[in-house]
C-alpha cells in the first residue's frame, strides 16, 4: 500500500509539472504517468481495478464541488441549455456513432448502447481543462458544462437499459421485470429524496454544529463523510454517485459553508482525480495496439471524426460563436469515464464480446489523451490566424490609432480602462480569453487577441515589446502574478499598471516590482463611504477630506505592511497599530478642524 | 433669474455666509449653486454652469474672503466656466449686459482694511481683481456687499446684513439707490 502510494505520488510529481511545462495540461500529465507506471510501462503497479474504484471517488468529489459552485437559481436558468443542448448533442452524436458502430460490425442490439456510451464525454477531463483555461465561466464554457451535465443524467437510464437488452435477461419474463421495475423505481425515488433531505435540510445544522467546535480536521472529515455517504446512498440503488454528489452540492451552494467545504475538499478532489486519470492511463491495453494497430487507428479516427463533427454541429445549432465551435467540439470530443462503466456492464450482460469491450475501452482511453493534443493543435492554429489577422488590422489601422497600451484582461475592470482610452482615441491592444467579448470588440475595429495573456509569444504578438505600458487587469490572481513575472523578465522597460484583487495580491504585485497598483474595490468603497458620511449630514467637501485622509493613511499602512507581510504575527500587530494610528489621526484632524473653525466663524 | 454662486467648503461651519444664504433662498427668482456641495471633487459641469448663467440676469458671488481672494473652487469655476469665446474674447458675449453682485464675508474688522491696518490696503483694493473679472466679461458691477469682522459681530449685525441682502435681491431688477444698500460696516 505504502509502496503503491510512493509510486503514484512520484509519478504524478514528475509527470504533471513536466506536462505543464510543455503546455500539455495536467490531465495528459496524469495519463502519461499512468502509462509509465502501468502494466505496459515500467510495471510498477498491477492492481489497476482497485485503484480505479478508489479513484472514481475523485470524480464524485469533483461533481460535488461543481454543484457547490452552482446556485439553484443559476441551475434553473441553465435548464434550457441542459435539456436543449444536451438532448441535441446526445441525439446527434449517439445516432452517428450507432450507425458507424453497426457498420463496423457491432451486433444491432449493442450498436445503440455503444453509440450512446461513446457520445458521452468525460466530465472530469472537460471540466478540468476548462478550469485550467479559465473557460468555464464563459458562455461557451457554460454550454459545454450544460451538455456534460445532461450526459451525466442520461448515463443512468443507459446503464439501466443494458441488462434489459443483454442476452442473459432475455429469458426473464416481462411481468417479473415490470414488478422489479416498480420496486427499483421506488428505491430510486427514496434515494433521491434522502439526498435532498440530507443536502438541503440536515447537513446545514450539522455543519453548524461541527463548525462550532472550531476543529478544522473534524470539519474536513464531516465534509468527506457527507459526500461519501451520499455517494453510497446513490450507488446502493444503482444511481450515479456523481449525480448524487452534484445534487447535494447544488443544495449546499447557497449555504454559508460553501467556501469552507470547497477549500477543505479541494486537495482530496485534486489528488483523487489525478489518481483517476493515472488509472485510466494504466488501463490502456497496448497489446491491442500491437496485434491490431490498423483497426484501432481506424476506429479511433472514425470515432473522433464523427464526434467532433456532431459536436461542432451541436455548437452551431445552439448558437456558440463561430470562433469557438471547434474549441467546444474538442473539449467534449473524448469518450467519458461512463464509457468504461457502460462497456463493463455490457460485457457482463454479454451484449459485447470481450474483444469489442477491450477495443472500445482502449479507444475511450486514447481519446482522453487526444483531447489535450487536439487543444494544442487548436491553440497553435488559432495563434497563427490571430497573428495573421492582427497584422492585417495593423496594416490598415496603424496611422489611425497607433497602439501604445496593452490591456491584459478585458472583464469588468479592463473594460472601463479600455473604453476610457478608446473614447479618447488612444489605441490599445486587448488580450482576453473570453471570445464573445473579443468578437464584439473586433466588430468595433479594435485589435483584440484571443488567448492567455500570460503566454510570452502572445504578448510579443500583441506588441509588448513596442508599447510603453501594459495594464494588468486579469481577474485571476495567479495569472495576474504570472504576467507580472513574465513582463519583468522579458520586457523590463514596460511599465505596468495592475489591478489587485485584495491586499495579498497587492503585496505580491509590489514584491514583483509593480509600482502602480489599484485595489479593485478600494476607490468604489471609499466613494460609497463618502456618500454614507454625506447622508449622515457631513458636508460633501468635508466628506471628501475625510476620505482623502483615510486613503493616504491606508496606502501608507499597506506599504508599511509589505516587509512584514509574510509573518502573520507582525502583520496582525502592524494592522492593529495602523488602526490605532488612524483613529489618532482622525482625532487630530477633528481637533484641528474644530479649532480652526471656532477661531474663524466669521465665515 | 438671480443665480447665486456660493462657495464655502464647509457650509455647516459657516455662520455669516449661511445666514445670508438662508435669508434669500426662498425668493422665487433665486437659484443657488453651492459649488463645494455640487462638485466636491472639483469636477465642475461646465455646460450646466454656463446654461444657468445664460438664464440669469443677476449673478451673485457669495463667499468668505480667503487670502484676499475667492475660495479655490470659485477660482476654478472662473477658469473652466468663463471661457474664451463664451464669456470673453471673440464671440464671447454670453454674459454681456448681465449684472454682477459680489457678497463677501471677511475675518478682519473693517478698520483693519486700511493703509495703517493689519491688511495694509483699503478693502476696495482687494475688490478690484474680482470686479475686473466681471467687467472683463461685460457684466455690470453692482455695489458689493461686505460683512467685515464676522467673527466679532453679534447675531443682530449678521441678521441686519441678511435683511439688507434680502432687500437687494427682492427688489431686483430694480437697482436700489445707494442709501438703501449701505455697505455693511465698511
Amino acid at each position: 500500500m505504502m509502496r503503491d502510494a510512493l509510486v503514484y505520488l512520484a509519478a504524478a510529481v514528475i509527470c504533471v509539472p513536466l506536462a505543464w511545462r510543455f503546455k500539455l495540461g495536467a490531465v495528459l500529465g496524469y495519463l502519461i504517468a499512468g502509462v509509465l507506471i502501468g502494466p505496459w510501462g515500467l510495471k510498477l503497479v498491477y492492481d489497476v481495478e482497485s485503484i480505479r474504484n478508489f479513484s472514481e471517488f475523485g470524480v464524485v468529489l469533483m461533481l460535488f464541488v461543481i454543484g457547490l459552485e452552482l446556485e439553484p437559481k443559476r441551475l434553473s436558468e441553465m435548464r434550457q441549455s441542459v435539456f436543449g443542448g444536451g438532448t441535441l448533442q446526445l441525439a446527434l452524436s449517439g445516432a452517428a456513432l450507432t450507425l458507424a458502430g453497426a457498420a463496423a460490425g457491432l451486433p444491432w442490439k449493442a450498436a445503440p448502447v455503444v453509440g450512446l456510451a461513446l457520445a458521452l464525454s468525460s466530465t472530469a477531463i472537460a471540466v478540468a481543462t476548462m478550469r485550467e483555461r479559465n473557460f468555464l465561466s464563459t458562455p461557451t464554457g457554460q454550454t459545454g458544462f450544460a451538455v456534460l451535465l445532461f450526459q451525466d443524467i442520461a448515463a443512468i437510464p443507459l446503464l439501466a437499459a443494458i441488462p434489459l437488452l443483454g442476452a442473459g435477461s432475455l429469458a426473464a419474463g416481462g411481468a417479473e421485470l415490470e414488478s422489479l421495475g416498480w420496486l427499483e423505481a421506488a428505491k430510486v425515488f427514496a434515494a433521491i429524496v434522502a439526498v435532498i433531505v440530507i443536502g438541503g435540510y440536515l447537513s446545514r445544522p450539522l455543519l453548524r454544529l461541527v463548525a462550532a467546535t472550531n476543529l478544522r480536521e473534524v470539519f474536513t472529515a464531516f465534509a468527506l463523510l457527507l459526500v461519501i455517504g451520499i455517494a453510497q446512498i446513490m450507488s446502493l440503488v444503482g444511481l450515479s454517485m456523481g449525480l448524487g454528489a452534484f445534487l447535494a452540492g447544488v443544495l449546499l451552494a447557497s449555504s454559508e459553508y460553501r467556501h469552507a467545504l470547497e477549500t477543505d475538499l479541494e486537495p482530496f478532489k485534486g489528488l483523487l482525480l489525478g489518481l483517476f486519470f493515472i488509472s485510466v492511463g494504466m488501463a490502456i491495453d497496448f497489446g491491442l495496439l500491437v496485434t491490431q494497430p490498423g483497426r484501432v487507428a481506424l476506429l479511433l479516427l472514425g470515432f473522433l471524426a464523427l464526434k467532433l463533427a456532431t459536436l461542432w454541429l451541436t455548437a452551431r445549432i445552439v448558437g456558440v460563436t463561430p470562433r469557438q465551435r471547434w474549441l467546444f467540439a474538442i473539449l467534449l470530443s473524448q469518450g467519458g469515464e461512463f464509457g468504461f462503466v457502460v462497456f463493463g456492464a455490457a460485457q457482463a450482460a454479454r451484449l459485447l464480446s470481450d474483444e469489442w469491450a477491450g477495443l472500445l475501452n482502449m479507444i475511450v482511453a486514447i481519446s482522453m489523451a487526444t483531447t489535450p493534443l487536439l487543444l494544442l493543435l487548436h491553440d497553435w492554429q488559432q495563434a497563427r490566424s490571430e497573428c495573421a489577422r492582427g497584422k492585417k488590422v495593423e496594416a490598415d489601422a496603424i496611422d489611425v490609432r497607433q497602439a501604445r497600451v496593452v490591456i491584459a484582461g478585458f472583464g469588468r475592470f479592463g473594460q472601463i480602462i479600455g473604453r476610457l482610452l478608446f473614447a479618447n482615441g488612444i489605441g490599445a491592444v486587448v488580450l482576453d480569453h473570453d471570445p464573445d467579448q473579443i468578437e464584439l470588440l473586433r466588430k468595433f475595429g479594435y485589435k483584440v487577441f484571443y488567448g492567455d495573456a500570460t503566454r510570452l509569444d502572445l504578448l510579443r504578438a500583441a506588441g509588448a515589446g513596442e508599447v510603453t505600458l501594459i495594464v494588468n487587469a486579469i481577474d485571476d490572481i495567479e495569472d495576474s502574478l504570472r504576467l507580472a513575472d513574465i513582463v519583468r523578465e522579458n520586457f523590463p522597460n514596460l511599465k505596468m499598471i495592475a489591478r489587485a484583487r485584495n491586499v495579498t495580491h497587492y503585496v505580491e504585485l509590489r514584491s514583483r516590482g509593480v509600482l502602480l497598483i489599484e485595489r479593485e474595490t478600494f476607490e468604489a468603497a471609499l466613494k460609497a463611504g463618502r456618500y454614507t458620511l454625506e447622508a449622515l449630514g457631513v458636508d460633501r467637501f468635508r466628506a471628501r477630506d475625510m476620505a482623502n485622509i483615510f486613503r493616504r493613511h491606508n496606502i501608507a499602512d499597506l506599504e508599511a505592511l509589505i516587509p512584514v507581510f509574510s509573518d502573520e504575527a507582525s502583520r496582525v500587530s502592524a494592522a492593529k497599530a495602523g488602526r490605532a494610528e488612524l483613529a489618532a489621526l482622525f482625532a487630530r484632524d477633528r481637533k484641528q478642524f474644530e479649532s480652526e473653525q471656532s477661531g474663524q466663524d466669521w465665515q | 433669474m438671480i443665480l447665486i454662486i456660493h462657495a464655502h467648503p464647509y457650509p455647516q461651519r459657516s455662520r455669516a455666509g449661511r445666514a445670508l444664504l438662508a435669508a434669500v433662498r426662498d425668493l422665487p427668482q433665486v437659484e443657488v449653486h453651492s459649488l463645494y456641495d455640487a462638485y466636491p471633487d472639483f469636477d465642475i459641469d461646465v455646460a450646466t454652469e454656463q446654461a444657468a448663467l445664460t438664464r440669469a440676469d443677476l449673478v451673485v458671488w457669495l463667499h468668505p474672503l480667503y487670502w484676499y481672494s475667492v475660495p479655490a473652487i470659485l477660482k476654478h469655476w472662473f477658469d473652466v466656466v468663463l471661457l474664451s469665446g463664451w464669456a470673453y474674447g471673440e464671440g464671447g458675449d454670453a454674459l454681456r449686459g448681465k449684472h454682477c453682485l459680489w457678497v463677501a464675508t471677511t475675518g478682519g474688522r473693517a478698520s483693519s482694511f486700511a493703509e495703517t491696518g493689519t491688511h495694509q490696503l483699503p478693502f476696495h483694493e482687494f475688490e478690484a481683481p474680482i470686479r475686473q473679472t466681471a467687467q472683463f466679461c461685460g457684466m455690470v458691477w453692482e455695489p458689493p456687499l461686505a460683512l467685515h469682522g464676522a467673527q466679532a459681530v453679534g447675531e443682530d449685525e449678521i441678521a441686519a446684513a441678511a435683511v439688507a441682502f434680502r432687500r437687494r435681491l427682492a427688489a431686483w431688477p430694480k437697482v436700489l439707490a445707494d442709501e438703501d444698500s449701505p455697505e455693511i460696516a465698511r
